[in-house]
């Protein structure tokens, strides 16, 4: 078996939080990422989902560099992406990029898109302007859009097509892994369909990983192969999605499913959360967040480990 | 038959371009709501879904400007009503809620005062009584510790508990239409449910009719039972619930549905490409053509 | 591009402005300082001294003209020194954070609460009267609010996304900032730049009425506005040419600044599709 492309071991993240006191006094520390690991295999789709602040995008922010983890590794085909002997920003930008959520401030409004393509390959080395106008027509033709629509402002341009440029950015260096942060939620319901189907379809054509950040769970379950459920900085369930959204093991999972608005199980005579009412809990064994309530932020979390319940789907128990 | 509690007729408005030219935001836009009904009206932005919200309100702004049709209101039209009265049945016959709760509560008052205010103000009562009611009223959308809750700020609570304030207050005076703009579009989706719940039970068990404004189809389906969809100013398709999703009839209704990734859909037909709306329709610009509004009577005699 | 009648009114004041200075030499009918003639003191406007004369017997006119030469210099030199402290100092304050942040912050907030005319006269008191002290003296005082500014438009963009696209491109701390954040916070930098000329052609006034500044006879626009103090009622023109010449300085720089935010603008650049 290969190495996985991407490698993240016990990811902590914690922020000092000033407590308002002189001197420092009463600042206490929020723990928004405990112990998360996962790997990404190459051509897979891994989404993290969970609600605001459950720590998905801080574990994002911190593979793309944009946030030091307190403690872990994160291994780029097996080269570290953290401490000393990280690669510098440079190098990174080659592995990893992001498509952002507001496709409205995800593009500088003083560049043209031309200027945001052409400027991080003039950067890498890039500058024969020949090969510069070859990537930019080859990557505005594989979002859907004409060449000559790089001349344009940002503001030309409809949310669809923003997005598209934004997509366009993140692979003109040609990464292996894309971040997708929210990549929909911020555009209308008729574009979404769109959005979600160039996303795949460029996933099939270049081979790309995508590590997709998202709450919408309808649009995880369309887009994933694997599902990573993240509460208060852990993971509390993970697995192939067919398990995750079909025998959902951990309460707080089956929550989150119940709790999409989705016009079928709205319109259907049965309640939603009988759904999962003949797959059983795990008995005998407790569960450190079940989700009912907020755990302190503040404090480490209970000690609890991730148990198998199937092939490749685990899901996060009270150690006993 | 019962009489429409608000009943919009060609409803025209728009944004003025200087003396006498108009932007045309609303064309003709006709709907009842009856008493005790939740009707949703579903669009993506610039479809002009709320601000038909805000012309039932009154609260239309400058540059807009209604130019046409009337918004009845038990009989009376809103649009001719003086400011003095509008201002009696805002808040206290009509009441809205917002898509960000912090914006429309004031930050530097107590949640109990302010949703206390709401009877002094419209129900005359001391602010003594008041604010028992209050509490009363905080523990009625199950906000947990009411009594505790009420000396609250609202930067002191979570979006979900800021909105249930802002139920409370809405429903302070038992209106009988609630507005609802939004409503949970900035809260997890647990948190949504829950709120979606409360609205619905709530609402339910007074009687109080509702205007839903939402993109999210699934949202408006778990909560109305007439569900009106809007594109680009115009009503272009109006049914009951089940048979508007069960039997979407224009072009754009159908695109819509097809567009949303459906759960479990995966499992049943694999990760087949979603239906792209620019395939069904060919030429945007044809969509407000053609309407279907299936009339209430019709569904009587439906099965 | 298509710039408003605004932008070509500023530009058209400013050019004036800057034509007067530069043609000074050759266009003044007089010399600015050697044609005093107690005899024609105080004498109203008429075909030979278009604006009168001060109480020296010497022409306004010219000296306008040769006053401009200081009033631009001061206005331009010091605007620059000071957008280019406050721009540094504040931007990346702003996006670094930390124990510069703090630095700046605190060192901005002294400068706000020392009067900043003060401040030139202490800076003016060290470095001795003249031009070249006043210039540094009026760039030195006057970039705290520029620096404010930078520093909460900063903090402002670098959430933007593209801000974070850039880091995640490859680009370097320095090279975000003058890519990413200088240009989209140019606007209200600009705005300010140009309110700062007006306050620094009245500043360059006083300090030079105290003797610190231009060294009389030389002129400049504010010390012959002071010294036209005690004849505003004998000879008014005395105060009104040079009160006019820097008020419609000013105004020029304002609408120029205006106008150069709306066309560094590429909304106000194209049509909408």
């Amino acid at each position: 078996m290969t190495a996985p492309l991407l490698q993240v071991d016990d990811l902590h993240v914690r922020f000092p939080i000033s407590g308002g006191g002189l001197l420092g006094a009463g600042r206490r520390m929020l723990h928004a990422v405990n112990g998360v690991s996962f790997s990404l295999a190459k051509g897979e789709c891994l989404s993290i989902v969970g609600e605001s602040g459950c720590g998905k995008s801080t574990t994002a922010l911190s593979i793309l560099g944009l946030q030091e983890p307190t403690a872990g590794t994160i291994r780029y085909r097996g080269q570290p992406l953290t401490g000393p002997g990280a690669p510098s920003r440079m190098q990174r930008a080659k592995a990893v990029q992001m498509v952002f959520q507001d496709p409205y401030a995800s593009l500088n409004p003083r560049q043209s898109v031309r200027t945001s393509l052409a400027a991080p390959l003039r950067l890498h080395g890039i500058t024969a302007a020949s090969e510069i106008e070859g990537r930019i027509e080859a990557i505005m033709k594989n979002v859907g859009l004409t060449p000559e629509q790089a001349r344009r402002y940002p503001h030309e341009f409809s949310g669809g097509q923003r997005q598209r440029i934004g997509i366009a950015r993140a692979l003109i260096l040609e990464p292996e892994i894309v971040v997708l942060d929210e990549p929909v939620s911020a555009l209308d319901v008729s574009i979404r369909a769109q959005i979600i189907n160039l996303l795949l379809d460029l996933q099939e054509k270049l081979g790309l990983s995508y590590l997709m950040i998202s709450h919408d769970l309808s649009v995880v379950e369309h887009m994933s192969d694997r599902v990573l459920v993240m509460y208060f900085g852990e993971v509390v369930e993970e697995g192939g999605w067919r398990a995750i959204f079909e025998t959902p093991a951990h309460p707080y999972t089956r929550r989150l499913i119940a709790a999409i608005p989705d016009p079928d199980a709205a319109l259907s005579p049965h309640a939603r959360e009988d759904r999962f009412a003949d797959i059983p809990l795990l008995a005998g064994r407790r569960f450190v967040a079940d989700g009912s309530t907020a755990p302190d932020v503040f404090t480490a979390p209970a000690p609890s480990e991730l148990v198998e319940v199937a092939g490749d789907h685990r899901v996060r128990l009270a150690s006993v | 038959m019962t009489a429409p509690l608000l009943d919009i007729r060609d409803l025209r408005l728009g944004v003025s371009l200087g003396r006498s030219a108009q932007h045309p935001l609303l064309k003709n836009v006709s709907f009842q709501i009856m008493p005790g009904e939740a009707y949703g009206l579903v669009g993506e932005s610039g479809s002009g879904k709320s601000v038909t919200s805000l012309a039932v309100m009154g609260l239309l702004k400058k540059p807009l400007a209604v130019s046409g049709g009337e918004i009845l209101f038990k009989g009376k039209n809103l649009l001719a009503l003086p400011k003095r009265e509008m201002r009696r049945l805002r808040g206290n016959r009509i009441a809205m809620i917002f898509q960000e709760p912090m914006t429309a509560l004031n930050p530097l008052s107590t949640v109990g005062r302010q949703i206390a205010e709401m009877f002094v103000l419209h129900q005359g009562k001391s602010w003594g009584e008041a604010h028992t009611l209050a509490v009363e009223a905080l523990g009625n959308v199950r906000v947990p510790n009411p009594d505790r809750r009420a000396k609250n700020y609202p930067h002191q609570m979570s979006g979900g508990l800021r909105q249930r304030v802002m139920i409370a207050m809405a429903l302070a005076c038992n209106p009988d239409l609630l507005i609802a703009d939004e409503p949970t579009t900035a809260l997890d989706v647990t948190v949504q449910a829950e709120v979606l719940r409360l609205i619905k039970e709530l609402c339910a068990a007074r009687g109080t009719a509702v205007l839903f404004i939402s993109h999210d189809l699934g949202v408006i389906a778990s909560i109305c039972q007439r569900v009106g969809v809007m594109y680009a100013g115009c009503l272009v398709e109006e049914n009951e619930t089940r048979a508007l999703f069960e039997n979407p009839r224009h072009d754009y209704t159908r695109g819509l549905l097809g567009a949303l990734p459906r759960l479990g859909s995966r499992s049943e037909h694999g990760r087949q490409r979603l239906v792209d709306i620019d395939s069904i329709i060919a030429d945007r610009s044809k969509l407000t053509e053609t309407r279907f509004i299936t009339p209430r009577d019709a569904q009587g005699s439906q099965p | 591009m298509r710039l408003g009648f605004n932008f070509w009114l500023g530009a058209s004041l400013t050019a004036l402005v800057i034509l007067a200075g530069a043609l000074a030499p050759w266009i003044a009918p007089f010399d600015p300082v050697l044609d005093a003639d107690l005899m024609s003191s105080e004498l109203p406007p008429d075909a030979t001294f278009w604006f009168g004369t001060d109480a020296q017997g010497r022409d306004v006119y010219t000296r306008i003209l040769y006053g401009a030469q200081i009033s631009l210099t001061v206005g331009i030199v010091s605007q620059v020194i000071n957008s280019i402290i406050g721009i540094t100092l504040g931007m990346t304050a702003g996006y670094w954070g930390g124990w510069w942040d703090d630095l700046v912050n605190g060192l901005t907030n002294v400068m706000l609460a020392i009067p900043s005319l003060i401040f030139a006269l202490a800076v003016m008191a060290v470095l001795g009267p003249g031009l070249p002290s006043l210039l540094v003296a009026l760039g030195l005082t006057n970039w705290s609010w520029t620096c404010r500014i930078a520093r909460s438009s900063t903090l402002s963009l670098k959430s933007q996304g593209y801000v974070q696209a850039a880091q995640t491109l490859g680009y370097g701390d320095l090279r975000i900032m003058f890519t990413q954040i200088l240009p989209n916070m140019m606007g209200p930098i600009l705005v300010m730049a140009t309110l700062g000329m007006g306050s620094a052609v009245l500043s360059e006034a006083a300090l030079s009425f105290l003797g610190l500044g231009i060294q009389p006879p030389f002129p400049s626009w504010g010390s012959m506005l002071t010294d036209a103090r005690q004849l505003i009622q004998l000879a008014p023109w005395v105060a009104i040419f040079p009160g006019l010449a820097i008020f419609l300085s000013v105004l020029g720089f304002n609408l120029l600044g205006d106008g150069l935010r709306d066309s560094l603008d590429p909304h106000m650049r194209t049509r909408k599709p």
